[in-house]
């Protein structure tokens, strides 16, 4: 009687219970961040409000939200026209001398500056004037003027052009508000924001490609380990009688194809990869290419013993004994019977490794060994931010938690795929 | 087990062979090792210098035999000598490994101190606060990469807690006279993702444990809920959490070297091979990965041989 009429009825609670349950049956906030994560690495740099490598010296170390209030700067004075004849059509040339107190000077520092000067277009003394050419020496800037309209000496009492020096982080995005840095500025006054959006499509990149390629070797390997452990194929030998006895010596036998592999998969595990990695990149040079060679060497290992274990299951199947009767070669056998039937656990594999591998790529950079400034994977963004951390601790923070959550997400993802599709590799609760 | 160590030595052999040999052929096979720390593909540099250094390298000699003559050396313990600083590699090691072993010893006794009982609790009092609560700083500490984990805790101990304006904790070095307070936050950096994995293990194989048919008898004979926990179910759960301590010690050279960077600590890590490999000095680099491997596949092995000693059901292989 009570169930019916409460059934009937709308109950907050129970919907909260529902939705609760789905939320722990599925892993819905790894899920919801990684969907963020592949289209901020899609997208990421379209939609990027500021430029990856240009910063603003005078907008550094600004925090997380900084509306940047020092745009646009106007260093004091101008170029004063006041008694200066200047013809239509004709150029003209003048200098300007830059305030000293004026940060502008950095430009050339850091060399991550243009000269982008402009007129003052709302100043009421304005002559129609064109700028062709402006250069720079030191704090002198070189104009050469055309002008659309004769002006005479004494014609306009005061024309002072003002010079303004416009930011040159210029903004990519037009809907994103002026001056606004969502996760603040770094050390050259480069918006962390926009560096994180390209950062994000730089290590998936990376990370996906080394992933692919060290799947497809795992794999290929494991599946080559696990058909051939056998000490009863055919081999490659020949028959001696010895003492009367017939015996067989084998050359090459399939056996000896595992247990290479094995023991070379046995020995890699051994090897800190850290050292692996630093070897690899001091004497191939640094460098995107180079870094995922040595993060495919680091996630091909993890494959080959699953995939192996899985194969000697497999092969032993029915349909695989009926393939071989019917005369197909072991390629095919591995290809087209056996693969199918690892493919899920090299799925589970590969996901587990996933964030190990995000791990890897972001310590090898953050060391030195791997991406390289000034592109700006996370863990070079890490990295760099290290000597500000009193003043900037954003610096360090936000690319930090991004990788901290990217691994976490992940780590929830692979264990929620393994309990799915593969619970034999479940071993820790 | 006579077998099983010799199988488990030789294999340990095989990796030092492997590893080494892996390392020299790489340095062979891409390039004349002497461009890799001549500046400028060699230009400015005179002939004689440049045979000096190959002689000095002993590059007139085919490949197997330099090989073999590095091993030699190797085991008459002279590891040759250090391009960029001009010392025996062999001391500059030797000066540099306590540093790491104190930062490793540290920080693998906050794990274990932190990891197993913790994982303990969790178990015991599975579906509590408490559980929850731990299973979720050990998902915290296994996402945490150990530079940012060294990151945030400098940033919290030594720029915000400031009492009385001086910071709480030393952000890195070692000072030459023991203090404490120096180890604080590297070990913590260091041992932070080891305790989430060491908790997750104890709690696994703890709650194993606690759901056996034995667990359940010793409680229905009416045995004292502790003395259950302490003497029946902890001494078979703790099989796992011990060796795989043993494998986290091993394993630890990785994460020490970027904790290593991060705090300034004056060892093998930061001070040896992090600087070999920003200087292109091979034979400093060459030894350290020799001496890195030696002691991550001793230790290796004694987890392997100690697994065996502690549970002789694993024994089968």
């Amino acid at each position: 009687m009570t169930t019916e009429t409460s059934s009937s009825q709308f109950n907050p609670l129970k919907y909260w219970l529902v939705t609760w349950s789905f939320f722990r049956r599925y892993p819905v906030f790894p899920a919801v961040i990684l969907v963020v994560l592949v289209i901020a690495a899609i997208i990421g740099p379209t939609v990027a409000p500021y430029e990856r490598d240009i910063g603003d010296v005078r907008a550094r170390h600004n925090l997380p939200g900084t509306v940047d209030i020092k745009f646009p700067t106007k260093p004091k004075g101008g170029i004063d026209l006041t008694d200066t004849d200047i013809s239509a059509g004709s150029t003209f040339m003048t200098t300007y001398e830059l305030p000293t107190d004026n940060q502008i000077f950095d430009i050339d520092k850091d060399g991550s500056y243009n000269n982008n000067i402009s007129w003052n277009e709302d100043s009421p003394n304005t002559p129609d004037i064109l700028f062709s050419n402006i250069t720079q020496e030191g704090a002198v800037l070189n104009f050469e003027i055309i002008a659309n309209e004769d002006i005479f000496e004494g014609q306009n009492d005061n024309i002072i052009l003002d010079v303004q020096v416009i930011r040159t982080d210029t903004k990519l995005l037009d809907i994103w508000p002026d001056g606004y840095h969502f996760l603040g500025n770094d050390h050259v006054g480069r918006d962390v924001f926009s560096r994180l959006l390209h950062g994000a499509q730089i290590s998936m990149m990376v990370v996906g490609i080394s992933l692919v390629a060290g799947m497809t070797i795992g794999v290929a390997l494991g599946l080559i380990a696990g058909y051939t452990a056998t000490r009863y194929e055919p081999n490659i030998g020949f028959n001696v009688t010895y003492k009367g006895k017939k015996r067989r010596i084998a050359i090459l036998s399939p056996w000896l194809v595992d247990e290479f592999i094995t023991r070379f998969v046995d020995i890699w595990y051994a090897l800190p990869f850290l050292m692996v990695a630093l070897v690899v990149t001091l004497i191939f040079g640094r460098g995107l290419t180079v870094l995922m060679g040595v993060l495919a060497l680091i996630a091909w290992s993890g494959f080959v013993r699953v995939i192996r274990a899985q194969t000697l299951i497999i092969r032993e199947l029915d349909f695989v004994a009926s393939a071989k009767i019917n005369g197909a070669t072991s390629f095919r056998i591995m290809y087209k019977h056996i693969l199918p039937g690892v493919l899920n656990t090299a799925v589970v594999v590969a996901t587990l490794n996933t964030s190990g591998l995000i791990l890897a790529e972001s310590v090898l950079s953050f060391v030195g060994a791997g991406i390289q400034p000034p592109t700006p994977a996370w863990g070079v963004m890490t990295n760099e931010g290290r000597d500000y951390l009193a003043i900037a601790p954003h610096q360090v923070m936000v690319p930090g938690g991004a990788i901290f959550l990217v691994v976490l997400a992940l780590n929830f993802l692979g264990d929620w795929l393994r309990d799915r599709l593969d619970p034999r590799l479940r071993q820790v609760d | 087990m006579l077998r099983f160590l010799a199988g488990r030595l030789f294999s340990s052999f095989l990796s030092i062979i492997g590893a080494t040999l892996a390392v020299f052929t790489l340095t062979n096979f891409h390039n004349d090792p002497r461009l890799l720390f001549v500046p400028d593909s060699g230009n400015g540099i005179t002939q004689e210098q440049w045979d000096k250094l190959g002689e000095r390298l002993g590059m007139n000699k085919p490949f197997h035999e330099r090989y073999i003559d590095w091993i030699g050396r190797t085991l008459r313990g002279d590891l040759g000598i250090s391009l960029a600083r001009q010392m025996a590699v062999t001391d500059i090691v030797l000066a540099k490994i306590p540093a790491t072993l104190e930062l490793a010893l540290g920080g693998w006794i906050f794990a274990i101190l932190l990891g197993i009982p913790t994982g303990v609790v969790a178990a015991v009092f599975r579906g509590s606060f408490w559980d929850y609560l731990a299973r979720g700083a050990a998902l915290v500490g296994q996402a945490a990469p150990p530079f940012v984990t060294g990151l945030v805790l400098i940033y919290i101990f030594n720029q915000w807690i400031q009492p009385g304006g001086e910071p709480l904790l030393p952000a890195g070095g070692r000072k030459p006279e023991f203090d404490v307070k120096d180890y604080v936050l590297p070990c913590i950096a260091l041992g932070w993702g080891a305790a989430a994995a060491l908790m997750r293990l104890t709690r696994s194989s703890m709650l194993e444990i606690l759901d056996s048919e034995y667990i359940r008898l010793a409680r229905a004979k009416g045995v004292n809920f502790t003395t259950v926990i302490f003497k029946h179910a902890l001494r078979n759960a703790l099989i796992a959490p011990v060796t795989s301590a043993l494998l986290i010690f091993s394993g630890w050279l990785n994460g020490a070297l970027v904790v290593e960077i991060i705090f300034s600590w004056p060892g093998i890590g930061y001070d040896a091979l992090y600087r070999a490999v920003n200087d292109n000095d091979f034979p400093l680099l060459l030894g350290t990965v020799f001496v890195f491997i030696l002691i991550y596949l001793i230790f290796a092995t004694i987890a392997d041989i100690a697994y065996t000693i502690i549970d002789p059901r694993v024994r089968l292989n």
